[in-house]
Parts: C-alpha cells; sequence; structure tokens
C-alpha cells in the first residue's frame, strides 16, 4: 500500500528527511515536499556574508534540485493543518491528506514583534544578517563604518544559531582591526543571557576570547523597545544601550499557519514535540524536525541533521504499527568562528555541556573542542560541500555519528565525544 | 543538590536555589523565596503568574518563557518586569517550586 507523506518546509531538516524516506520506502511512499519558494540558502553561510567572504549567489540553490527523483516538490503556501482530518490546507491550491506529516518549515524571523524594530531606520541604521537580503545590505553598512557604537542585539531566545551573534561579533572585530578603525569602534554585544553562551563552561571560554579582543557584553538585557530615532536600545528593567549601528537578531517564532492550526503549536508557534521521538504532542501521525520543533537543544543544522535518522526510522516504525524506537539525544555540535582565520568547536548533547576534547575522537581528533585552531576554521569553511552533496542526501557524515555518546562511526571503536 | 530547609520544610535545591522536586513545594515556601527575592507580600496579580508558570510545567514539561508567558498568563511583559524585577521567568519559576526555565540554548 502507498503511504501518504508529506512534509512541510523543504530546507535542511525537509530535504533531508525526504530523502532518507525516499532511500527506505522506494515504491512504497508517495512523498510531497511542500515549500513557498524554490530557494535552499546555506544557512551557515549568512554568517560570511556581511563581511565579503562569500557572495550571497554561492549560498543559494534550487530546493527541488536536492530531492530525490520521486519525491514530489510542490510550491505553495500553507494556509493550516486539519489534525483530525489529516488534511493540510493550501492557500492557492486543492486540500492535500497524508498518512504522516512532517513539520520541518524552520523559524521565522518576527522584527515586527519589536516595538521601534521595523520602519525608516530598517536598511538604515538597522540592520540583520538572519536574512539573505539582511545579510548583504549589512555588508554595505559595514563597508560604510569606521567609527562610533556597533551593537549585536539579541532580542529573546530562541534563536537559530544561538553562537552566531558571538561569531559575527569576532568577524567584526578582525574586520575592523584589519582595516585599521578598530579603536573607533565600541563594539557591544547586548544578550537576553547571563553570560556569552547558554552553557557555563563553553560561556566562561567565550567571553575569555571576547575580553582578548574588546568586545563588551551587556547580558541579561531583555529588549523592549528600539527608540529608532533617538538610536538607543531599552530594556524592560529600563536599562539603555545607545548605538550608531545596531545589528539585530529578532525574534524568532514559527511561520503564522502554526497559529491557524489548532493544536499544533505553542504561544510562539514552535511545535512541542517529544524530545526522544520528536513525534509531535498534536497527534501521533505527525512529527517535528529541526528548527520548528520544540525541544531543548539548539536551533542549529548540526541538530536538524542528527534528528534526521531518528525521525526516519519513526516514521517507517509508524507506519509498520510498531513501537517508536528511534531516539534522538539532543546531540549538537558547531564551529565556532573566531577570526583570524581561526574558529572552535564545540560538541553537546542534552545531558553534557560542550567541554574541552578533541573531535570526534576523544583522544586523537583531530580537531580540538573548545579552543581555537586553523584546523577548526578550515573544517568549517569545507562544510558547504558536504552540506549539499552529503549532509541533504540524507548520508551519515563519515566518523561523524548522529549519537553523541558515540563520537564515531559504527566501524570505529567506541569514543565518547564528551565524558561521562 | 544540597537539601535545606524553607518554611519549616526540607526541600532539595540546585545550586541556585531553584526546588529540584515540584511535589516538595507549599505555599508558605513559595512566601519564604519571595520574601527573600524582596518581594514581601504576593499579590493577586504575583498568584496569577506563579500559578500559570506552575501548571504549564506540570502539564508539559517545561516552564514557559518570558514571551510565551507575555502572550498566554494573561499578564503583559511589562507587568511582568514590575512584579518580579529582573528576570521575571526565573523569579517566577523559583517562586513556583519549579525548575529554572530553560528558554535559552
Amino acid at each position: 500500500m502507498d503511504h501518504r507523506i508529506v512534509i512541510l518546509g523543504g530546507g535542511t531538516g525537509g530535504t533531508l528527511l525526504a530523502n532518507r524516506l525516499a532511500r527506505g520506502f522506494g515504491d512504497d511512499a508517495q512523498i510531497t515536499v511542500i515549500d513557498r519558494d524554490d530557494n535552499h540558502v546555506y544557512q551557515p553561510g549568512l554568517l560570511f556574508v556581511p563581511f565579503g567572504l562569500v557572495e550571497p549567489e554561492e549560498i543559494v540553490r534550487p530546493r527541488h534540485a536536492q530531492l530525490r527523483a520521486g519525491i514530489d516538490f510542490r510550491l505553495a503556501e500553507v494556509e493550516s493543518v486539519e489534525l483530525s482530518k489529516n488534511t493540510v490546507h493550501l492557500l492557492d491550491g486543492p486540500d492535500m491528506q497524508y498518512d504522516v506529516l512532517v513539520i520541518a518549515t524552520g523559524a521565522t524571523l518576527q522584527p515586527e514583534e519589536t516595538d521601534g524594530l521595523q520602519g525608516p531606520e530598517w536598511g538604515h541604521s538597522i540592520h540583520t544578517f538572519y536574512s539573505l537580503h539582511g545579510a548583504t545590505a549589512l555588508r554595505h553598512a559595514l563597508d560604510e563604518f569606521d567609527g562610533g557604537r556597533l551593537a549585536v542585539n539579541v532580542i529573546d531566545m530562541p534563536i537559530k544559531c544561538p553562537v552566531a551573534p558571538l561569531e559575527f561579533c569576532f568577524l567584526a572585530d578582525w574586520q575592523l582591526r584589519e582595516r585599521g578603525v578598530r579603536d573607533e569602534v565600541e563594539l557591544t554585544l547586548v544578550t537576553p543571557l547571563d553570560g556569552a553562551f547558554t552553557k557555563p563552561v563553553a560561556s566562561a571560554h567565550l567571553e575569555a576570547l571576547l575580553a582578548e579582543r574588546g568586545i563588551r557584553v551587556e547580558s541579561e538585557f531583555a529588549t523592549g523597545r528600539v527608540d529608532a530615532a533617538a538610536q538607543r536600545l531599552h530594556s524592560w528593567d529600563e536599562r539603555e544601550v545607545d548605538y550608531d549601528l545596531l545589528v539585530t537578531i529578532p525574534v524568532h517564532g514559527g511561520p503564522r499557519y502554526i497559529a491557524r492550526s489548532p493544536g499544533l503549536g505553542d504561544a510562539l508557534g514552535f511545535v512541542p514535540a517529544d524530545r526522544h521521538t520528536l513525534q509531535t504532542r498534536a497527534a501521533p501521525n505527525v512529527f517535528a524536525i529541526g528548527d520548528a520543533a520544540d525541544v531543548p537543544t539548539s536551533k542549529a543544522g548540526s541538530v536538524t541533521h542528527f534528528e534526521g535518522e531518528a525521525v526516519a526510522e519513526n516514521i517507517e516504525r509508524f507506519l509498520g504499527g510498531d513501537e517508536l524506537t528511534g531516539s534522538y539525544d539532543g546531540h549538537a555540535n558547531c564551529f565556532i568562528e573566531t577570526g583570524f582565520h581561526k574558529a572552535l568547536l564545540i560538541d553537546f548533547d542534552y545531558e553534557t555541556e560542550p567541554l574541552p576534547g578533541r573531535y570526534p575522537d576523544s583522544h586523537v581528533g583531530p580537531l580540538a573542542l573548545l579552543a581555537e585552531s586553523r584546523l577548526n576554521h578550515l573544517a568549517k569553511l569545507a562544510f558547504q560541500p558536504l552540506y549539499w552533496h552529503v549532509l541533504l542526501p540524507g548520508h551519515d557524515i563519515p566518523g561523524v555519528s548522529a549519537s553523541f555518546h558515540s563520537g564515531a562511526a559504527p566501524s570505529a571503536p567506541q569514543k565518547s565525544g564528551g565524558t561521562q | 543538590m544540597t537539601a535545606v530547609m524553607l518554611a519549616g520544610s526540607p526541600v532539595d535545591v540546585d545550586a541556585e536555589g531553584f526546588l529540584l522536586d515540584a511535589q516538595q513545594w507549599n505555599e508558605r515556601i513559595a512566601r519564604e523565596i519571595a520574601h527573600d527575592h524582596g518581594i514581601e507580600q504576593l499579590s493577586d496579580r504575583h498568584w496569577q503568574v506563579v500559578n500559570f508558570m506552575r501548571e504549564t510545567y506540570l502539564q508539559t514539561g517545561s516552564a514557559p518563557s518570558i514571551r510565551s508567558l507575555g502572550k498566554t498568563s494573561g499578564v503583559p511583559i511589562k507587568e511582568l518586569y514590575e512584579l518580579f524585577p529582573k528576570g521575571p521567568a526565573k523569579l517566577a519559576a523559583k517562586i513556583g517550586g519549579i525548575p529554572k526555565p530553560r528558554g535559552c540554548i
């Protein structure tokens, strides 16, 4: 019998999952991926655009071309999901029935949620690098910026890639030094967190790196509104930060159709799901993957990639009438660009915070955890081809396991990526 | 983990003073924690937030962030900061006897 699997979203999660499922089911499933556009952006590349290290067109490819033959790709806007009828309503097309639905529509930027952010100054003294258009506009603004107060402001968590604002600070510091104007610039990271990062050991390491570079951290700053005319950030508890150029990371939420679908999402539009099986609380035949899911780990490509294996297994088992055994452990890793051709790497899961060591083998490496190295930087640059050719097709990356505590591919001896 | 006495009851708390077991909580404990953080009297508005936090946690296994609190508790964010100065979500969770909201990962 033909199983009807509908995947909303053709980004990282939707694409790699569709490809995994297509391989697993062959002709036994009809897989449809729905997205409202055909532009797949390699999002880790956005960070490099404002600094001219990557051209915008280098990080965009057609979504449909990343999908295996036999997968149906449709351009459409989702109106809502009617859980009780296993139906997706489209704004401009016929209803779609599903046996299994996957929510892979990620997180959207919602600058309109913050008072004063959008207005005549948007694109002038206020920018973001969290979209391709924004990152490109910011490049021009940075080119012309040779003195004053540069504030990098995370408005609220959760955000995609929580280390990206830090990386932006490191790269800005580097570029301003290269241009010989660093002394003219006051660079401040304004964050709602109580430190540079969410996990204590990594946070301490990162704060030391920021301090070395003279980057100020304004922590526990919950941004309430932006006075764009006065170029000032106001927190809810009435603190203020002045800026000349604001790089904002707007509030994130789920896309609008989630709010229009009773029972599917939470107040922010994210979809509550079991943190191990990724089955949603909304319905047993609905799964979530990637940034769209409300699970207690980072919103990051590595997380989405590692979730893919468990979600694919669970969908196969669900359709076969079996108990769900696929289990994701919260494994996340990310390279953190620190400028000067260096980067550091962190690796963690639900239970273990990022710690110093080597990766993917805890004794041999070759990559250093929580320490800056040139090799880590090269690995970050080298990742884009792996993304298009290994990760999106739904393969495992050699030597990198989805599960945190196996640390290496099954053929290698069991070594932990971190400590118990 | 440390065992401490709060309002005459033994409770287990983490390094920052958040209760580890929501079942060990009672309203007297809530008042004592609030008092220790400079809230002399828990008003009806305070209780509305604390109870909402606690119920959400007990139902879903996680405490709401400030932003979802502002959208769903019936108390706007501005007022949340007046009721629970500095970190409303954190302080209301502590008073409500539930773990520190993860919110930010």
